[in-house]
């Protein structure tokens, strides 16, 4: 509402070129002002109900040339409650009345047309189809239309629909919308949204400003932004300068104003690199972390490994199933029953291998490999059995829905955020574990030196066992996280298992930072890789890099040194 | 078991296929099925009781070229100690070595009707041959490649593994990193292999269509004489002193390190020669199912087939073909009759393969060298005590 006396005054001669009927309109605008000022002050209203049905009634001629012209006259006006008007036309419900000739719009309910007053928006009466007569509208009119809607917007009393006006505006960089753009950031309050406005200003102004200065102070404000939008607008502009033939010096500082945003785009673009790289690594970890411990630690070579985390996201699954009757889906409370459930499911099943199969089999690295492959096998079929083999819907939780958007393009998920959380505090729960605890001390004791460990009276079967179960139960773990990013299905372990493995085999066999670091470098190397040789070519190329590495450090990043190594 | 060598004063080549009964009755049965079977199958009516239907000598042969893929993951996991879980990629390059020669057989009979061109590649809006396609136009180009492609790979991982002494599990696990970074590989359309596709709608092989019954029977007999020459040739390797050295290197691979032998070359090349093998069961393997496509780099393939060799009895050779024909006619039996078993099946039969029968099928008969025939239970207690021993060791 604020200069409303400037914005008759700028409009004035917009309309001179637009409409034929420039003075008409004056005279109706100062007539609007008044009543916008008296009788409406809080709404942004330009047209009085009068001239709202003259404009509108005019809208009733054969021509599409002259329907056009009325309906950009419409538009710029900038009044809402031309909006509907519009749409209904768009729609094919805006109908002229026979008997007095007014425009009117109508809703159908079976054969009968309720007719709308376009001025108060109440139903001022019906008929049938023969009493009135549609306002045709060809392709042409519809695309007019359209833009006209778009512009419209602008004025929206909805922020959210003006703040979306502005966006496409930016998006479309039609010269021609500069001089209604101009009316809304007279008309607008909410500071952000100036802002955005003020930007799309300069994104037309730099070509369609009319003069040296405006083009320099549309550089400033552009190269005030770091978005990949605004690094388009400067780069466009340099490219045609030539053709367009704009002053050099112009020209120099939209090349700057680009260099300094390209700069930043591209420190922004790393560090999104290094979050996406950071993400996949925390899933790696997650996935490797509980193989460190059955492979790294124990040295059995689990290829059921992968079947371990889908038994912990079905895990997920069949608790959200359960409570699903008690707590409202995609409540926090299932997810956190099911990290203990699924540890302690995972955790089972882990123990049961042990004891029926890998117990039997240690320090045959070979055959205990291809003896969990078959025990992989049986328990994706038993799963695939009993679920089917389609996907199961596990609902996110409200708090792990959404993400923080930054204008630079980046976007930070918060089931990722929430997934890189987690894991650090698993790794940091196995490091407490084996650190601290009787059992931790135990397991050290007996990986180091079984006899001595057996000597003094600690029951190492009974301690391998429970080492693969908590190798298995963080499997399991795992799985509650991955359930929420990937489908869980029979195959869920499968994606997993050689992505683990090579985590380990890279940071090293026992070593449970090797695992951290292993699976943070090898995430980040993939994520840097991406935007050059694309996704599969990235992975394609980690696996030969791996597969190169190892013949450089046979044993990882972190070997074990001395004779443990050869046992 | 009488030393035939001994008692006829034989030629040492006649003298270890003699000494060797397993590998007799193999020979044996195979010349026998390469001429009874296609005269069964060409020349008795369809209504005789031993005719035996086209559908069933694809079958055959297609388990043939498994089981020649059996044979050379033996020679190297039985006789050496090298666990490949990447041993599909050599049959699968092998079998697209075949594929594209069978490819440009196709000429202009193709959709697209272009006469050089294949059709995914004028689907794909390629203008012209990728260099790498030159030459699959000629037979022996596309024979000799189903042998070389895999056998530069081998030598090349091999040289590489092998000098920087990777071994045992991270072996494993890096011959799985190699077939499935090809995997996603020849998955890309970009690749210029067909993508996850592959290639297929083949015609003709030399000129003889690929559906009639005749080249059908000639493919089955092409694949019994070559598990029949690569049985011999893998036979006579590890029979030979270099065969010697191998056992001794799957055994105590340090030791012999410090005796003064290249460990490295001769697993080098043991490796390259059975990819080679691998890669012709893979050539033998595509006119006889009619498609190749990444699916067959899988790692879960390449790790079923170490089960058909652990099933047979590893470190025969036979076990290994007749561990092939046993697991593939299982497989064919349940994904048939009860699809939903099958994986039960083959995850029990790893499971149950490697804590009960070590030496495998062949291991369980007495008449082949079943030193010591035991019980399950034994068997069992066997282990424990063993595990005892091994605690021991480690510590």
């Amino acid at each position: 509402m604020r200069n409303d006396m400037f914005s008759v005054l700028r409009r004035s001669p917009f309309l001179a070129q637009q409409s034929r009927k420039a003075f008409l309109c004056l005279g109706a605008f100062l007539v609007c002002l008044i009543v916008a000022v008296f009788a409406l002050p809080e709404r942004a209203m330009a047209y009085s109900d009068e001239e709202l049905r003259n404009v509108s009634e005019r809208l009733n001629v054969k021509s599409s040339t002259q329907k056009i012209a009325v309906i950009e006259e419409m538009a710029a006006d900038g009044d809402p409650r031309v909006a509907p008007i519009l749409r209904a036309m768009l729609d094919g419900n805006l109908y002229v009345r026979d008997s007095d000739e007014h425009v009117v719009i109508t809703a159908k309910q079976g054969k009968v047309y309720s007719h709308i007053d376009i001025v108060s928006g109440e139903v001022i009466g019906e008929s049938g189809s023969k009493e009135i007569s549609k306002i045709k509208v060809n392709n042409r009119l519809r695309g007019v239309l359209r833009d006209a809607l778009a512009t419209l917007n602008l004025f929206s009393p909805d922020l959210a629909v003006r703040s979306n006006a502005v966006e496409q505006v930016m998006d479309a960089r039609d010269p021609a919308m500069l001089p209604l753009l101009l009316r809304a950031i007279d008309r607008e309050e909410d500071e952000t949204l100036l802002a955005r406005m003020e930007l799309a200003k300069a994104t037309m102004a730099l070509a369609a400003g009319e003069n040296t200065e405006e083009r320099l102070a549309a550089i400033d404000v552009l190269a005030s932004e770091t978005t990949p939008q605004i690094r388009a607008v400067l780069s466009q502009f340099v490219a045609s300068a030539d053709a367009e033939g704009f002053e050099p010096e112009v020209v120099a500082a939209a090349k700057d104003a680009l260099k300094s945003v390209e700069g930043r785009l591209s420190t922004w673009q790393t560090v999104g690199d290094v979050y996406r790289g950071i993400s996949l690594g925390s899933v790696l970890l997650l996935a490797a972390v509980g193989l460190a411990i059955t492979f790294g630690v124990m040295g059995v070579i689990n290829m059921a490994h992968g079947e371990m985390i889908m038994i912990g996201a079905y895990t997920t699954f069949m608790v959200q199933q359960a409570l699903g009757s008690i707590l409202p889906s995609g409540s926090a409370w299932s997810l956190a029953i099911s990290v203990p459930a699924a540890f302690l499911v995972a955790g089972a099943v882990g123990v049961v291998i042990e004891r029926s199969v890998i117990r039997f089999l240690y320090g045959r690295p070979l055959e205990t490999l291809l003896a969990t492959w078959g025990v992989s096998l049986v328990l994706q079929q038993a799963i695939r059995t009993i679920f089917g083999a389609t996907n199961q819907q596990v609902m996110a939780p409200d708090f792990m829905s959404g993400a923080v958007e930054f204008s630079t393009g980046l976007v930070l998920t918060y089931n990722r955020l929430w997934i890189i959380l987690f894991s650090v505090i698993v790794v940091a729960g196995i490091a407490a574990v084996l650190r601290y605890t009787a059992f931790g001390l135990q397991m050290r004791a007996v990986t180091q030196n079984r006899r001595m460990a057996g000597s003094v009276g600690i029951r190492t079967g009974y301690v391998d066992a429970l080492t693969f179960g908590l190798g298995s139960g963080i499997a399991g773990i795992a799985g509650v996280a991955l359930s929420q990013i990937s489908n869980v299905s029979p195959n869920l372990g499968q994606t997993y298992i050689i992505d683990s493995f090579m985590v380990v085999v890279f940071g090293g066999v026992g070593n449970l930072w090797g695992t951290v670091l292993g699976a943070f470098s090898l995430g980040i190397v993939n994520k840097f890789l991406e935007p050059v040789a694309g996704a599969v070519l990235a992975k394609i190329f980690v696996l030969i890099a791996l597969i190169l590495f190892i013949q450089k450090r046979p044993k990882g990043l972190f070997a074990l040194k001395g004779r443990a190594v050869e046992a | 078991m009488t030393d035939y060598r001994q008692k006829y004063q034989m030629t040492p080549v006649v003298g270890w296929l003699l000494n060797d009964r397993g590998g007799m009755i193999l020979l044996g049965i195979l010349i026998a099925a390469s001429i009874l079977v296609p005269a069964s199958n060409l020349l008795l009516p369809e209504s005789s009781a031993f005719h035996v239907p086209t559908w069933m000598i694809s079958l055959l042969g297609k388990y043939l070229c498994y089981a020649l893929l059996a044979l050379s993951v033996d020679l190297i996991w039985g006789f050496c100690g090298i666990l490949s879980l990447g041993h599909g990629a050599f049959f699968a390059l092998g079998g697209y070595a075949m594929g594209m020669y069978l490819m440009r057989q196709i000429g202009d009979r193709g959709v697209y009707g272009d006469p050089v061109l294949p059709d995914f590649m004028v689907f794909l809006n390629w203008q012209e041959l990728p260099w790498y396609w030159y030459g699959f136009d000629m037979f022996w180009f596309a024979i000799v490649m189903a042998m070389f492609v895999p056998g530069l790979l081998a030598f090349v991982f091999g040289f590489l593994a092998f000098r920087s002494r990777v071994t045992g599990v991270y072996l494993s696990i890096i011959t799985q990193a190699m077939t499935y970074a090809l995997l996603l590989a020849f998955f890309r359309n970009d690749m210029g292999f067909g993508g996850n596709n592959g290639l297929t709608d083949f015609k003709d092989l030399l000129g003889y269509s690929l559906q009639s019954d005749g080249t059908r029977a000639g493919l089955f007999v092409a694949s019994c004489v070559f598990l029949g020459i690569c049985y011999v040739v893998a036979r006579g390797i590890t029979q030979s002193r270099l065969g010697k050295v191998l056992i001794a290197i799957r055994d105590a691979e340090s030791r012999v390190r410090f005796t003064g032998y290249r460990v490295e070359y001769y697993k080098l090349f043991v490796f390259t020669v059975s990819a080679v093998m691998a890669g012709i069961a893979g050539a033998l393997y595509v006119p006889q199912v009619g498609i190749i496509n990444p699916g067959e780099f899988a790692p879960a393939l390449s790790i079923e087939i170490v089960i058909w060799v652990a099933v047979g009895g590893r470190g025969t050779l036979y076990g290994a073909v007749l561990g092939a024909f046993i697991v593939n006619y299982a497989k064919t039996f349940f994904t048939g009759a009860m699809p939903d078993f099958w994986l039960f099946f083959l995850g029990g039969l790893f499971i149950a393969v490697t804590l009960f029968l070590p030496k495998g099928v062949i291991g369980a008969i007495p008449a082949f060298g079943a030193a010591d025939r035991q019980s399950i239970i034994t068997t069992w207690r066997k282990r424990l005590a063993e595990r005892r021993a091994n605690e021991g060791g480690k510590a």
